[in-house]
């Protein structure tokens, strides 16, 4: 029998994979789809949850966050357009115009 | 059947995060991506929760990973893939992450035991998860409209934001 806590362990697996994504990797575009595995997982949570509780809330929250997450890839890539165009790069340890 | 199937999409959707992370190549990584992305919509539909699984599939892998692909192609891979993979204290990063997720699964157990006894409930929807889509429809335009109407605001402020920053001049 599969349990809430398998879905759980299995998303706390998935989202730390993709924090070890976003904190090892220098290409911004590769941390952009660590993060949207990160979201992803959370998303896993949410369903387990619905339907361990039988409350169908989970799944509405998990379809904002897929809204959210689809948001800021559209935001986040413009970014790295823009920023491509000034400096040439998708490095994150090449871009440090923020430093004092 | 239902292990069965939860543990083949499990190790499908870890191996192919794993690739994601590790791929040196940002297309690859990409594909691995989208692979990861079908195999979580799968769980969602081994949870009954074809709504959410539905559009999983055409929202991620339909829409937000064509425009992950379409920024690679503009920001030319070849400059991508000659420079170094990692940074330089992915070392410290690894552990961290090893460390994160041993804590979070340490809290998954622990929660899980206290919270399956005190609230399980089986059943009591059981007519309503047959037609998942209307149900959530109906939850999404009634008890969730105010943040239903917030959330295409903020589709609608993203697609400025967008434009805006990927325009040349304004």
């Amino acid at each position: 029998m599969v349990g809430a806590s398998h879905y759980l362990i299995l998303s706390t697996v998935v989202f730390s994979i993709g924090v070890i994504g976003v904190l090892t990797r220098r290409n911004v575009i590769i941390i952009f789809m660590s993060i949207e595995l990160m979201l992803n997982a959370v998303n896993l949570n949410l369903v387990a949850f619905s339907d361990h509780l039988q409350d169908l809330s989970g799944q509405v929250f998990a379809v904002f966050v897929i809204t959210v997450a689809a948001a800021e890839a559209a935001v986040g890539l413009g970014i790295v357009i823009c920023l491509f165009r000034n400096k040439e790069t998708v490095n994150v340890d090449e871009i440090d115009l923020m430093r004092g | 059947m239902e292990p069965y199937l939860f543990y083949t999409l499990a190790v499908i959707l870890v191996t192919f995060a794993i690739l994601t992370v590790t791929a040196s190549n940002p297309v690859r990584s990409a594909l691995y991506l989208i692979s990861a992305l079908i195999s979580m919509a799968g769980l969602f539909f081994l949870m009954e929760a074809e709504f959410v699984g539905a559009v999983q599939i055409l929202v991620y892998v339909g829409g937000i990973m064509v425009l992950f692909l379409f920024v690679i192609m503009l920001v030319s891979v070849r400059e991508v893939t000659s420079q170094a993979k990692t940074v330089r204290q992915w070392k410290t990063g690894a552990v961290l992450g090893v460390v994160l997720a041993a804590l979070l699964c340490i809290f998954a157990v622990k929660g899980t035991q206290v919270f399956e006894k005190a609230l399980a409930k089986p059943g009591v929807i059981e007519e309503l998860q047959t037609r998942n889509t209307e149900s959530v429809g109906i939850l999404l335009y009634s008890t969730y409209l105010l943040p239903f109407e917030i959330a295409s605001i903020l589709l609608l402020v993203a697609i400025i934001g967008a434009v805006v920053l990927a325009k040349r001049e304004i």
